[in-house]
This record gives structure tokens, C-alpha cells and sequence, in this order.
């Protein structure tokens, strides 16, 4: 019995010591990340690391593949999703991280140093549906396709939609709305969308990685809103581009700025990118002014600390990382289309280069 | 030099050790190999004891340790939100406003009505198995399969959900006349049914068979046919048992995340009937934890972790009183 409380006593404070340092550990990575400890240091300088959007994945997985039989540097990218990339990063804890949306006020307060985004690649979102009976595409206006998501417009013959789509004969079943339930940059590219566009979304619903949808079915992933259109006549949602295409899905041509309708395709989200792009690259390409340039889509970003000088990383570690987004951007962009991703527009490549140039170590510019 | 001096330091310990030891081993070993046998079997044994309590102990730390760190990471949403959290309507991550109410809702509604469809089934399975036929292949196969219900991963039953059950779904909406999406509160009480059935079905069949067949006899004697035997005999004895089972099938039932998120519809609106879509509070925390992006979402997230961990706990210990009361009974 003795031996039982000494034994329960020094493990109980054994637990809640470790469960504190646990907690306290936690909490200090999320208010300030000056003491966290750097996996960086520790792993050896011919891996690169990296953690982020699951968008970007598949192409950075082909990139770095091609990468390292010309160059020999190993990059492990986990695909955990642009929020957790963006904590890892501030907690420094991967050389780079991958989102695609730009840091939001909040994450931006969270880190201890400046981070550049660099553009990568870009993606679009496309509006799927299934109607078995209609033959020609569909068309929607930004306005109509944010009445739909807002639960305003409930039947497919509305006569919102019967002005757009002329001459096509659409069945009086009732709109049923699938959406992503999974916090995700897809939603984000396609909630800054509306907000853009509807004044009733920006102020009822906004914009972000997971809202507060007024109307709809969630489904887990591209695949669950994919199966969700697939499965139930009547149904409408989005879809990231590459994933609809191939899925070999019907999806709507929408109406951009300029009023033109576009069909989504590799060459109209690389025309919607084609704008003046400011100078630290953190621009939405929702509703661009390019003419052709197809309405809903998106960059995604590499983000790195400006300063490359932290935790004892050293010089060769940075150079390399910084030489492997470069390629990233440049060389790496031919394996975009076949994989279903837009190439980066020549305004992109340049504003990203500019960015490049000025990451810096210990005060001097890494690239010459 | 400074290894040198450690090591006589250490020969020097031993050797006083030693000639404790080999005064008290000379005699032992001198009077009976016997005994020096059986003094490292009390040394053994003290340490198997040792180990067994310190892994005891263990996991009740584990479980307060798991608790303390759900309260302290859920503090900042507690302190923004307060107690109304619990019966807030809204979930809108955009602005910043949480409540838990409709997951709640509809945790506990898809746990209930799915255990209130699996009951039935898991305890014919138990009578079936424990008292018709307790040997045989048909005992062997049907006991099987029940056990490979809970063996399949529950990604799979999502699928199967998803592909199969919420067409089937879909059609009898059309026929009940509500709108037909398959996807819903229905559908996922249904599939978390197929899963717990083993959960009680086990246990059930466990207590039927550990009922004295004394008992049964004399019933039989006094001539009773089968089904009054169950009826007045075996139900009544195993009463606490089968009841635990159905407490165990609960517990799952309220966790389960993967097979319920594929097929809930996941939306934050209260859900109106049984057939329109909705959210359990598992479900929310999976789909949206990786993309929390700021402070109070992601503690508002983990408030959800330990509102489910107070309900399960809370749930269980309803369970155990009301166990308590039919086995003093």
C-alpha cells in the first residue's frame, strides 16, 4: 500500500508536470515563438523542409522529384494544409511553407519576423453541377451564383437563370447546394470570390477557409462534393479546376469582369493572372480585370521568413532553399500543365523574382 | 584519473554490498536451495506488482493529463465566449462566433437513434448465440462476422455509406416525400447502427452464456417453453451486462468521426428532422482543425473536444448508476 502512494503520488506529479510543460509549450508557440526549439537545426542540410497547402501537393511532389535528380537536394513537403503550414512556419519549425490564401492579420501578428510570399502556381475553382437532361453548358453571372449560394434562387428554372441561359430547356427541380466541409483554400478562393462580387455575401456570410454556409450539404475534400454533384441530379458546387478535369465533370462558364463568359481552363486561369501584380505578390486573382481571364482563381504562395538568418540555420542551407524556390518558379513551371495546374503569368515570375532577391541572410541578399 | 577514482569508489560500494549479500545469501543457500528460490520469486513478484500498478496508474494520468490539456487549451474560448457557448446556434468561423448547440444536437441525436436501431439486433444476435446455439459452425460463422463488423476500419463503412446506403436513402425519401438528398442525420445513424451492433452483441453473448443452467433447468422444469426461459430467466439475470453493452456501444457511437462526417451533409444549421442534414461534434473537429487560422477558432475547436469528453464521461457514469441498480436489485 505504501509502495502504491509513493508510486501515485511521484507519478501524479510526474503527469502534471509534463502535461504543463505540454500545455505551456503549446501555449508559447502560439503567442510568441521566440524559445521554440528548431527542427531545422537538427535535420541535415541536404533536406529541405516544407509543410503546407494540400492544393499544391501533387505539383510540388513532381517539381521536387525533378529537382532532386538534377540538383541532389532532398525536400520533404508535408501536405498538411495552408493553416498548418503557416503555424509550422511561424513556430519555425520547416524552411518554407505553402498556402493559398496570404497570411491574414492575425497569423501575420503571430510571427516573430517578416515573411515574403512568393507566387508558385495557380489554381482555379469551377462551379460543378448535374442536370442529366441539359446538353448545352451552363452559364451563371457572379450575381446569380451567389443568389444560389445564398439560398435565394431554390429552383433550377428561375427565371434569373432562364435569362442567362437562353433557348435551354431546365428541369423545375429544386437547387441542391454541396459545398466543402473541411476547412480548405479552394473555399477561400471561391468565398473571396462572392464577396467580391455580392454585397449581401461579403456582409451576411465573408469570406474564409471555413464559413458559416446559409444553405448546403458538406462534403469532406474535392472527392465528397465531387460525389455529392455526382451522385444527386440537381446538385451544385465547387470544385478545384484539376480535379473536376480529371474527373472529366461538367462544369459552368462563368462571367468575368469584363463580361465575358469563360469557360475554366489552364490558359484562362494563367490570363486571369496576367494583371499588374503589386510588388510583395499578395494579390486574390478573383474578378481580375483581365479579359479573358477566367473569374474564380487563385495564386498559392510559397512563404518564407525575409530574413533567413534564424535558429543557426546556415548560410548553404538558405541559398539552397532559396535557389530551389527560384527553379520552383522558373524551370519547375513546365510540369504545371500536365498536372492540371496554370503556369504563372510573366508578371508573376517577375514580381516573384523581385521578392527572391530581397529574402536575405544576415543582412546581405542570398541571391546575387 | 577522474575514472579511476570512480571505479574504486564503485568496487569499494560493492564490496560492502557484497558482504552484506553473501552473509545473508551464505545462509540461505547453505540451508536450502528451496528457499533462495523462492526469495527471488518474492523479488519477482514485488516487481511484477510494482510494474503492473505503475502502468495502472498510468493510464489514469494519461486520462487527467488528456482532460488538463483540453481545459487549459480551451481557456481563450471560454473566456471569449463564456457559458453560452454551450447553447450558442451559430457556428461562423468568419466572425468569429461559436456555439456548440447544433453539434451537440446532433451527436446525441445520431448516437441515440442509432443505438435505438442496433439494440434490437445486437441483442438477438446475444440470445441467438448465447442460448440457441452456443457451439456449431453457424454459432462460429455468425460470431465471426459480428466480430469483422468491428474490425472493418470505418473510412470503409463511409464509403459503403456513401455509395450504397445514401442512394437507398435517397429513393425512400422520395417515396416519404421529404426533400431527396440521401446525405443526413438518417443516414449516418444507420451506419453507425451496422457498427456498434457488436459492441453489444459480444458482451450480451458473454452474460447469456455465464447464466447457471440450474436456472434455466428448473424453469424448464416447471415448464416453461424457450421463450418464457429468456423471457423470465436469462434477460433478467444478465440485465446489467446486456445494459453495459449498450453503454458501450454508446461510447462509440459518440466518437465516431470518420464513417459519420462522409455522410452527415456537415452543416452548422439545427437540423429540422431526422432526414436533413447535420454535424456531430467529432465530425466538426476533424474537418476543420487543420485549417483553424486563428487563436480563438482553433480553442473554440478543442472546447468541442471537451464538451464531447464531458459528455461521454457524464453519459457513462448515468450508465454505471443505473447498472449499480439492477445488479443490487
Amino acid at each position: 500500500m505504501k509502495v502504491f502512494k509513493g508510486l501515485a503520488v511521484a507519478g501524479l506529479a510526474i503527469a502534471i508536470s509534463s502535461s504543463m510543460a505540454l500545455v505551456s509549450c503549446n501555449g508559447s508557440s502560439s503567442t510568441s515563438t521566440t524559445d521554440s526549439t528548431s527542427a531545422t537545426t537538427n535535420s541535415d542540410d541536404n533536406t529541405i523542409l516544407g509543410a503546407g497547402s494540400s492544393f499544391d501537393n501533387p505539383l510540388f511532389s513532381k517539381m521536387f522529384s525533378e529537382y532532386n535528380k538534377t540538383n541532389g537536394l532532398k525536400v520533404n513537403y508535408q501536405s498538411i494544409g495552408s493553416g498548418g503550414g503557416i503555424l509550422q512556419l511561424t513556430n519555425k519549425t520547416v524552411d518554407f511553407g505553402a498556402s493559398d490564401a496570404p497570411l491574414n492579420g492575425k497569423q501575420d501578428s503571430a510571427l516573430s519576423a517578416p515573411v515574403v510570399h512568393i507566387p508558385v502556381t495557380a489554381g482555379a475553382v469551377v462551379i460543378g453541377y448535374n442536370l442529366p437532361e441539359m446538353k448545352d453548358t451552363l452559364m451563371l453571372t457572379p450575381s446569380v451564383l451567389a443568389d444560389i449560394f445564398l439560398g435565394k434562387i431554390t429552383k433550377w428554372n428561375d427565371a434569373k437563370i432562364a435569362a442567362i441561359n437562353k433557348g435551354v430547356k431546365l428541369p423545375a427541380t429544386g437547387i441542391i447546394i454541396a459545398h466543402r466541409s473541411d476547412g480548405s483554400g479552394t473555399t477561400n478562393i471561391f468565398t473571396t470570390y462572392l464577396s467580391k462580387v455580392s454585397e449581401e455575401w461579403s456582409t451576411k456570410v465573408g469570406k474564409g477557409s471555413s464559413i458559416n454556409w446559409p444553405v448546403g450539404l458538406g462534403g469532406k475534400g474535392n472527392e465528397g462534393v465531387a460525389g455529392s454533384i455526382k451522385q444527386t441530379p440537381g446538385t451544385i458546387g465547387y470544385i478545384e479546376l484539376a480535379y473536376a478535369m480529371q474527373n472529366n465533370m461538367a462544369f459552368a462558364k462563368v462571367q468575368n469582369k469584363s463580361g465575358k463568359f469563360i469557360t475554366p481552363s489552364i490558359a484562362s486561369v494563367t490570363a486571369a493572372a496576367d494583371i499588374q501584380i503589386p510588388a510583395d505578390g499578395k494579390v486574390s486573382l478573383t474578378n481580375t480585370d483581365a479579359a479573358d481571364g477566367y473569374p474564380i482563381s487563385g495564386f498559392s504562395w510559397v512563404l518564407i521568413y525575409k530574413e533567413q538568418k534564424y535558429n543557426n540555420r546556415s548560410m548553404d542551407r538558405a541559398s539552397k532553399m532559396v535557389k530551389l524556390i527560384w527553379w520552383a518558379t522558373h524551370e519547375g513551371q513546365q510540369y504545371s500543365s500536365a498536372l492540371n495546374y496554370a503556369p504563372l503569368s510573366p508578371a508573376a515570375v517577375s514580381v516573384g523574382e523581385a521578392i527572391l532577391k530581397s529574402a536575405t541572410y544576415d543582412g546581405k541578399p542570398i541571391l546575387q | 584519473m577522474k575514472t579511476s577514482l570512480d571505479n574504486s569508489v564503485v568496487t569499494r560500494r560493492n564490496s560492502v554490498l557484497r558482504v552484506i549479500n553473501s552473509i545473508k545469501t551464505s545462509d540461505i543457500v547453505r540451508t536450502s536451495k528451496r528457499i533462495k528460490h523462492s526469495y527471488r520469486q518474492i523479488r519477482t513478484e514485488k516487481i511484477f506488482r510494482r510494474t503492473l500498478i505503475f502502468m495502472g496508474v498510468a493510464m489514469v494520468l494519461l486520462v487527467l493529463g488528456i482532460m488538463l490539456t483540453l481545459i487549459v487549451e480551451s481557456v481563450p474560448s471560454i473566456k471569449s465566449l463564456g457559458i453560452g457557448y454551450l447553447w450558442g446556434k451559430v457556428w461562423d468561423p468568419v466572425r468569429d462566433i461559436y456555439g456548440a448547440y447544433p453539434f451537440l444536437l446532433g451527436t446525441l441525436l445520431t448516437s441515440f437513434l442509432a443505438l435505438a436501431i442496433s439494440v434490437p439486433f445486437s441483442f438477438a444476435v446475444a440470445i441467438v448465440l448465447g442460448e440457441y446455439y452456443p457451439k456449431g459452425w453457424l454459432s462460429n460463422l455468425l460470431k465471426n462476422t459480428v466480430e469483422l463488423i468491428a474490425a472493418v476500419p470505418s473510412v470503409i463503412y463511409g464509403f459503403w455509406g456513401l455509395a450504397v446506403l445514401v442512394p437507398i436513402v435517397r429513393s425512400f425519401e422520395t417515396k416519404v416525400g421529404v426533400q431527396p438528398v440521401g446525405i443526413g442525420i438518417f443516414s449516418a445513424s444507420l451506419i453507425l447502427s451496422v457498427m456498434i451492433i457488436p459492441y453489444a452483441a459480444s458482451l450480451g453473448r458473454a452474460m447469456i452464456q455465464m447464466v447457471p443452467s440450474q436456472l434455466k433447468e428448473a424453469a424448464s422444469a416447471l415448464g416453461a417453453t424457450r421463450w418464457e426461459v429468456i423471457r423470465s430467466v436469462i434477460l433478467p439475470y444478465t440485465k446489467s451486462g446486456l445494459f453495459a453493452g449498450i453503454l458501450l456501444s454508446l461510447g462509440r457511437a459518440l466518437g465516431e468521426t470518420m464513417a459519420v462526417t462522409m455522410v452527415i451533409g456537415n452543416t452548422s444549421l439545427i437540423p429540422k428532422n431526422i432526414f436533413s442534414p447535420g454535424n456531430t461534434m467529432a465530425s466538426v473537429i476533424a474537418n476543420e482543425f487543420t485549417e483553424a487560422d486563428h487563436p480563438v477558432y482553433l480553442s473554440a475547436l478543442i472546447e468541442l473536444g471537451l464538451v464531447l469528453f464531458l459528455v461521454t464521461v457524464v453519459i457513462n457514469m448515468i450508465g454505471k448508476r443505473i447498472i449499480k441498480r439492477y445488479t443490487t436489485v
